[in-house]
């Protein structure tokens, strides 16, 4: 399943680059939506795909929790799942702001601003 | 009491000495002397030592690593210039405490004058290269707000600009000129260059380097062609003029020089270029001298020949040449300081600096005259000034030079008879020829104006005499500059010779020429207006503009302004980079397939995925977007699932909701999905895409698993329970192991909500306020 997965990454990749490089700026802030996804399950992926394991230790076994997944990734994808949420809400009001201001959402009109 | 103290106390005179001067208008210049010339006393004490050969050095670890000391040493050549820079900085602080009561704003002025004084002497006293260039680069930055010191005149801003430009240039020239050189010893002081010169000679970035040290120097001392800066400087207050322009900035070059000579005296490239520039420099400076009408431009040119003359010297490397430069350096310092003040003096009581709209000032003021009249008698070139025994010493070096003696003699011949006749005219013509009318009729200079040009003349006077007086201080000088020689000992009177004859002939040529005055600045100015009108200040400034426009629509290039291509340029250098880091392509990749239920699921969770990423990228509409991005979340959910991520599953559930509300309520106020691309943007879009995606599939590929897991996951699955008391041990990562992170993360979370309430609740700017 490893292929499927890694294809998976690249997809969502791909999906990201194509909608960062849009003139819309919604399509942008989606982008980086899923620039996050892509990036969350590279770091998952390359943390080894374990199936059924979760990250625990029960209290009998306290020594022996060797079969488990790796749980260090997983906390750093948690980490970065919520800081991707604040940019997300962030860069939406922001282009919420920028479309009051500027009357456009055509990123191109950005470059001569200040005749806006 | 030491060197770096010295300098130190300078720059702290520096700093307070525009409250001095707000405190104590009438005294400042008189005040702010004292600190300088207590300076040159002590200097003057430490000659005896320097005679005997003691080296008084200090050296305190800087960069020490890179062979980068703070380091000092005061030998003779070092102790003249500390000698003139003192000296005469305590002379011209004197002057200009009451030549600047006209000007507003003077308290900075003497700050800045100070601060040049202070860089002036660190400068000379540095013994290692990269202070040497720091102290440089301090030198060219006090001249630059000093020039444009009248900043409401458009030339002086102008004037200062090019002043500081040139010399920045070449400033940055002598920096890699400098580090080249010093290369081949990893060490920056000055004794590993001079003890062991053969090192850098044999090594290849010698000629370069050389280059790039002369560039430096010639800008400096505005030696042809960079010579225009200086007449144009003159726009500085007279007492810029009188100390930057005669006596110190623009003999840092000529220090610099000297400073190098022993390394690089065997090398032709230096003695040829030395020779050649100084030669034309020399000649070009004394020509442009005559036919000027301004005051301080007539001297500046001079200054512009005196420098040649001095590259000169140093260039031709002989006991005589070097003896003469030594002489000479006091000499020119003495009477253009003295010059440039009494031009000072002449337009503070007349209002005016041209030639031709003065004249009869000896009947008003009998002291500037007389002390005018000696100076120029120096700059002349006739006894009993010490402008004679520079002279005379120039000739004895001219006629021994080793080779194209003949040429250069002449050159030094004409160029000298144009000084005469420059000291002819400006003598004859400011304080006797025409009589003017004038407003109000002058008076004679009060006595802090003459105080200074008074004190140097006398000194030109007395040493012309007995030069003999001056003979240990240049002893030890030479000494640093050619250590294979002696230096000449002076006379005043050589017995009747044929270096008298020149001296002679040269004073009979500029009489000549002076009775032939009017002639000879028509045709002067005539062969300016029509051969030499180089306008070389005019071209540097179109040359800068030249390169503002190219720079201009280089910039225009690059920072075209449109993200979507700086988004592009990343993608593909970043994707070009990652390729080429991973190792050659791996086929070792595990294409195994073991069977288990959950892989339905996973094709459940792609089919998610890929739909959802297609509807977003074809929707029409905003909402069916961030729906269908949604969508897409919950795919990635399921893979996180699968491979035992629940806290992951969960808290994406979450966020995706979030995410997916806060769109929804953001949506409705934007206009509709619209698409601005064309087919074959959208084409080339697609290919950097799919080409990053397909970069980043390879690198996942690429990333081996680890087997079991590694050190840190080992001791959190160990530690979890035993020490946290927790049985999810991602939970306790985030809460307790690193906690302090997840406080960062909070403290981010409550700034995006800080910033979207204040995007949300602030006021858009007024349209009519802008």
């Amino acid at each position: 399943m490893n292929v499927l997965i890694a294809l998976l990454i690249g997809f969502l990749y791909a999906v990201s680059v194509y909608l960062l490089l849009r003139r819309s700026i919604v399509k942008l802030v989606i982008g980086i939506l899923f620039l996050s996804y892509a990036t969350n399950l590279m770091l998952f992926f390359a943390g080894g795909l374990t199936e059924t394991s979760p990250a625990f230790v029960m209290a009998s076994e306290a020594q022996s929790a060797v079969m488990t997944s790796d749980s260090l990734p997983q906390a750093l994808i948690l980490t970065a799942l919520v800081i991707g949420f604040g940019v997300a809400a962030f860069s939406m009001v922001l282009i919420y702001r920028f479309y009051k201001e500027t009357g456009t959402v055509d990123l191109d009109d950005l470059s001569d601003i200040e005749k806006l | 009491m030491n060197i770096v103290l010295s300098i130190f106390m300078l720059f702290g005179l520096a700093a307070i000495a525009p409250f001095v001067n707000q405190r104590f208008p009438k005294l400042s210049g008189w005040l702010l002397s004292l600190v300088p010339a207590g300076l040159f006393v002590w200097f003057l004490s430490k000659i005896p030592a320097v005679v005997q050969g003691v080296s008084i050095s200090e050296s305190y670890p800087w960069l020490a690593a890179m062979g980068i000391n703070f380091s000092f040493e005061l030998d003779g050549l070092s102790l003249l210039f500390a000698l003139l820079v003192t000296g005469i900085g305590a002379l011209i602080l004197i002057y200009a405490g009451y030549y600047m009561r006209s000007y507003q704003k003077t308290n900075r002025f003497f700050g800045y004058l100070v601060f040049f004084m202070a860089s002036m002497l660190g400068l000379v006293t540095a013994s290692d290269w990269i202070l040497l260039f720091m102290f440089w680069e301090f030198t060219s930055v006090s001249s630059f707000v000093l020039i444009g010191f009248k900043h409401e005149k458009s030339a002086a801003r102008e004037a200062a600009l090019q002043a500081l430009l040139i010399t920045g240039l070449g400033g940055l020239a002598l920096l890699a000129g400098l580090i080249m050189m010093s290369l081949p010893y990893g060490d920056f002081g000055f004794d590993a260059v001079i003890n062991t010169p053969e090192l850098f000679l044999e090594s290849k970035l010698f000629i370069p380097a050389t280059i790039l040290i002369l560039i430096g120097a010639f800008t400096k001392s505005a030696i042809f062609p960079f010579h225009f800066w200086l007449p144009g400087a003159m726009q500085a207050p007279s007492p810029v003029s009188a100390f930057l322009h005669s006596a110190t900035m623009v003999k840092a070059g000529i220090y610099l020089l000297a400073r190098l000579h022993p390394v690089m005296e065997s090398q032709e490239l230096w003695i040829y270029t030395l020779s050649v520039f100084g030669v034309v420099t020399m000649i070009v400076g004394a020509w442009f001298a005559l036919a000027q009408q301004d005051l301080k431009k007539i001297l500046a040119y001079t200054t512009v020949s005196a420098l040649g003359t001095l590259v000169l010297l140093i260039g031709t490397s002989t006991a005589y040449s070097i003896t003469a430069a030594l002489v000479f350096l006091l000499v020119h310092a003495f009477y253009k300081a003295t010059l440039f003040m009494m031009a000072g003096n002449i337009e503070k009581k007349t209002g005016t600096r041209d030639i031709r709209k003065l004249g009869q000032l000896s009947r008003y003021m009998p002291v500037a005259t007389v002390i005018s009249l000696l100076a120029l008698l120096s700059m002349s070139g006739i006894p009993p000034m010490i402008g004679f025994i520079g002279k005379e010493l120039m000739y004895e070096a001219k006629l021994n030079a080793p080779e194209a003696g003949n040429f250069i003699l002449i050159m030094g011949f004409l160029a000298n008879a144009f000084t005469v006749f420059v000291s002819f005219r400006f003598a004859y013509e400011v304080f006797w020829g025409k009589s003017v009318a004038f407003q109000k009729p002058p008076h004679e200079p009060d006595v802090s104006l003459l105080t200074g040009p008074a004190v140097l003349v006398l000194i030109s006077l007395v040493l012309g005499i007995f030069p003999n007086q001056v003979a240990d201080l240049l002893g030890p000088a030479f000494q640093a500059i050619l250590p294979a020689e002696q230096l000449i000992k002076l006379k005043l009177w050589h017995g009747f010779n044929e270096i008298l004859l020149l001296s002679f002939l040269t004073v009979l040529l500029g009489v000549v020429m002076f009775a032939f005055r009017a002639k000879i600045i028509q045709v002067v100015s005539y062969m300016n207006l029509n051969f030499f009108n180089a306008k070389l200040s005019q071209k540097f400034f179109s040359g800068i503009d030249v390169f503002l426009s190219l720079t201009k629509k280089k910039t225009a290039v690059v920072q075209h302004g449109y993200h979507r291509f700086y988004l592009m340029t990343i993608f593909i250098s970043a994707g070009l980079l990652l390729l080429l880091t991973t190792n050659a392509i791996d086929f070792s990749v595990d294409f195994s397939w073991h069977q288990s239920p959950l892989n339905y699921l996973i094709f459940l969770a792609a089919i998610m995925i890929i739909a959802g990423s297609v509807v977003v990228i074809t929707a029409k509409s905003r909402l069916l977007a961030l729906i269908a991005t949604g969508f897409v979340g919950i795919g990635i959910t399921i893979i996180f699932i699968i491979y035992s991520g629940v806290d992951l599953a969960i808290t994406m559930v979450m966020v995706e909701t979030l995410t997916v509300v806060i769109g929804a309520m953001v949506v409705y106020y934007l206009p509709k999905y619209l698409d601005y691309s064309g087919v074959g943007a959208r084409i080339r879009d697609g290919i950097v895409a799919v080409f990053f995606g397909g970069v980043m599939s390879y690198l996942a590929l690429q990333t081996t698993s680890p087997e079991g897991m590694d050190k840190i996951s080992a001791f959190f699955a160990a530690n979890s329970y035993t020490k946290a008391f927790g049985e999810n041990i991602v939970n306790v990562i985030l809460v307790d192991f690193r906690a302090l992170d997840t406080l960062g993360e909070i403290v981010v979370l409550a700034l995006a909500a800080i910033g979207i309430v204040s995007l949300l609740k602030l006021n858009a700017h007024k349209k009519s306020s802008r």
